[in-house]
């Protein structure tokens, strides 16, 4: 069972809806994005930066920290709303200029605060936490490494070097959350590139796999903590998604990876959003 | 007897020492450790070396990770599969975000000989300092190599150094200062100036010496900060002796006679003349025999230096005239 009180779901659940209002508007402000992707792990985003990663934006570079790569760095504005919920950035950030320096459209370590590492070419970020995983194992601090990555990314073969290479090294202080909202740019995964059996395939090489629902914030939490009591290997948690989720007209339509918003869809949108920050989750 | 040492003998006691003094450095391998002699610093500090298996992609990942954790890694390979197999990874997760990321490129040019062109890297220079942030080292000899690797781990941000596989002339009897940036004058001359790096820097000394028999006073600066170049150092010699030649161990496309090229061009237009890889993938044969083939001997060098010469003159003849 989870050890969250009603009160903290309830709690991650606004936060979710808020991480899914603060994307779409950020990416309406810049008229270009992501918002299938984005709202798809605003859940999972909700868990890491609502409570679950022991992080402080007082002090950003405090030894023993959890560590954070958004793998799929095209989720950009969920990452930045879930900072700006964090507190690593401002509450309003939607008020920013789009070309403000914090707002890169894929993540960059340098010009955002709180984001830990550079992405946007997809496939390499599991391989950056794994040396973060390792550099935390070497220092005994106990610091933990979460990797987001999208499903259409587990094409890169990159992933699987990383992936082989985690297994070897008994990395157990390493999560990857596999955002499996089941489609890429060209349609569904499996009809663009088949990678199933994946709880099979995360486990021939060498992997702790835990499956969930990735829209429902208890879940998610309470799939982190099974992956955290398993010791010496990596642990994955394929997450189950909606890609849209939390706005109807964008659920399960692959058209909204990357596409502008315009301002009466935005309008539609928010106005579910908004039932939802206030009545709690998405069903 | 010229004396010899190989560059990539130095390399495992150099990260021995640096280990040491550094307990942030950090080492990976891509199952080369015996060849590149990564694997000497994997018996002094088990913990800390990391076999990566063979996926260089990876491996540049894995490193970007450690080092953003405050880690020093050095990765060691092949230069060609640390650079061009894992460029991508170099470009986004170590070069954009400018991590204090480490590559040593082993076996560079054409040093490999009979493995072919497979492994022999020829566009590791200009791909590397293509890359904003990365600053590309191409030292001389062993000694000079055991500078480029204590500058790469001294410099902050990311560092190519690459290290010659054969046993080549000592010019150095003791490391000398390496400081990114700065190249280093190893004769003054009046007539031209052979500016090298790597394995070159012998030949052009070698030519240099050919070229006193003629009557012929040539300068020879060792450029193995090919990034950042010493731009005013080329100034300074373009403008005393009128006549470049470049040498180097790469293809002249996009390595050190582009760099070179690229600061005469715009501050002074001087005749100059490339000798390096020319533009071909390289083959099997004994190494010697491929800088004979490629035009890469200290006798190319020196009629490289003729034929500037005969540039030089006939342009002060026309503006004379």
């Amino acid at each position: 069972m989870t050890g969250l009180s009603a009160g903290d779901l309830e709690r991650l659940k606004t936060i979710a809806a808020r991480i899914r209002r603060k994307s779409l508007v950020l990416i309406f402000n810049r008229g270009s994005g992501h918002p299938g992707g984005s709202l798809s792990c605003a859940d999972i985003l909700a868990v890491l930066y609502g409570g679950y990663m022991y992080v402080d934006p007082a002090r950003p570079d405090m030894r023993g920290r959890d560590h954070f790569v958004l793998c799929k760095g095209h989720a950009s504005m969920a990452l930045y709303a879930a900072l700006s919920e964090a507190g690593f950035l401002p509450d309003d950030i939607t008020s920013l200029p789009p070309d403000h320096q914090y707002l890169q459209g894929h993540p960059d370590r340098w010009k955002t605060p709180g984001v830990e590492m550079s992405t946007g070419s997809l496939g390499q970020g599991l391989s950056v936490a794994l040396g973060m995983a390792l550099a935390a194992r070497l220092d005994g601090c106990g610091g933990r490494v979460f990797a987001l990555l999208g499903d259409g990314e587990l094409d890169e073969g990159q992933v699987w070097e990383a992936a082989m290479a985690a297994a070897n090294y008994r990395v157990d202080n390493l999560v990857a959350i596999v955002d499996r909202n089941g489609l890429q740019i060209m349609g569904r995964t499996g009809e663009v590139m088949e990678t199933e059996p994946l709880s099979a395939k995360w486990s021939a090489f060498g992997w702790n796999v835990v499956e969930v629902d990735g829209n429902d914030p208890g879940a998610v939490w309470e799939a982190l903590d099974l992956a955290r009591s398993v010791t010496g290997r990596p642990s994955v948690l394929l997450a189950k998604t909606v890609k849209g989720k939390g706005v109807s007209f964008m659920e399960g339509r692959p058209e909204w990876h990357a596409k502008a918003i315009s301002a009466s869809e935005l309008e539609r949108a928010l106005a579910e959003l908004e039932s939802r920050e206030k009545g709690g989750g998405c069903e | 007897m010229t004396k010899t040492a190989a560059p990539r003998d130095i390399v495992g006691k150099t990260l021995i020492e640096l280990g040491r003094e550094y307990p942030e450095l950090v080492v990976l391998d891509a199952d080369v450790g015996s060849s590149t002699r990564s694997a000497e610093f994997a018996a002094a500090f088990p913990s800390r070396f990391f076999q990566m298996g063979i996926a260089e992609a990876n491996m540049a990942g894995v490193a970007a990770g450690l080092a953003a954790s405050g880690k020093i890694p050095v990765m060691v390979g092949f230069a060609v599969f640390v650079t061009a197999k894992a460029f991508e990874q170099v470009r986004q997760s170590v070069a954009w975000a400018n991590l204090n990321v480490k590559i040593i490129g082993s076996h560079a040019g054409l040093t490999v000989g009979l493995d072919g062109a497979s492994h022999q890297a020829v566009e590791d220079v200009a791909i590397m300092r293509s890359l904003p942030n990365m600053c590309v080292l191409d030292p001389a000899d062993a000694a000079e190599t055991e500078s480029a690797i204590r500058a790469a781990v001294v410099h902050r941000g990311p560092v190519y150094v690459r290290v010659g596989r054969l046993k080549s002339p000592v010019i150095y009897e003791t490391p000398p200062r390496l400081t990114p940036g700065k190249a280093v004058v190893l004769r003054e001359g009046k007539d031209a100036t052979i500016i090298a790096c790597g394995i070159m820097v012998a030949r052009a000394l070698e030519a240099a010496s050919l070229l006193d028999g003629d009557g012929i006073s040539v300068g020879v600066v060792d450029m193995a900060s090919v990034k950042p170049l010493d731009g005013d150092c080329v100034v300074d010699c373009a403008g005393r002796t009128g006549a470049i030649v470049t040498a180097e161990n790469a293809s002249i496309v996009g390595g050190l006679g582009s760099a070179v090229a690229e600061v005469l061009a715009e501050k002074v237009p001087v005749p100059m003349e490339r000798i390096g890889i020319p533009d071909v993938f390289g083959t099997s044969s004994d190494p010697e025999r491929l800088m004979e083939r490629y035009g890469m001997t200290a006798e190319h060098v020196r009629s490289a230096v003729t034929r500037v010469m005969a540039r030089k003159r006939a342009q002060r003849g026309r503006d004379n005239g």
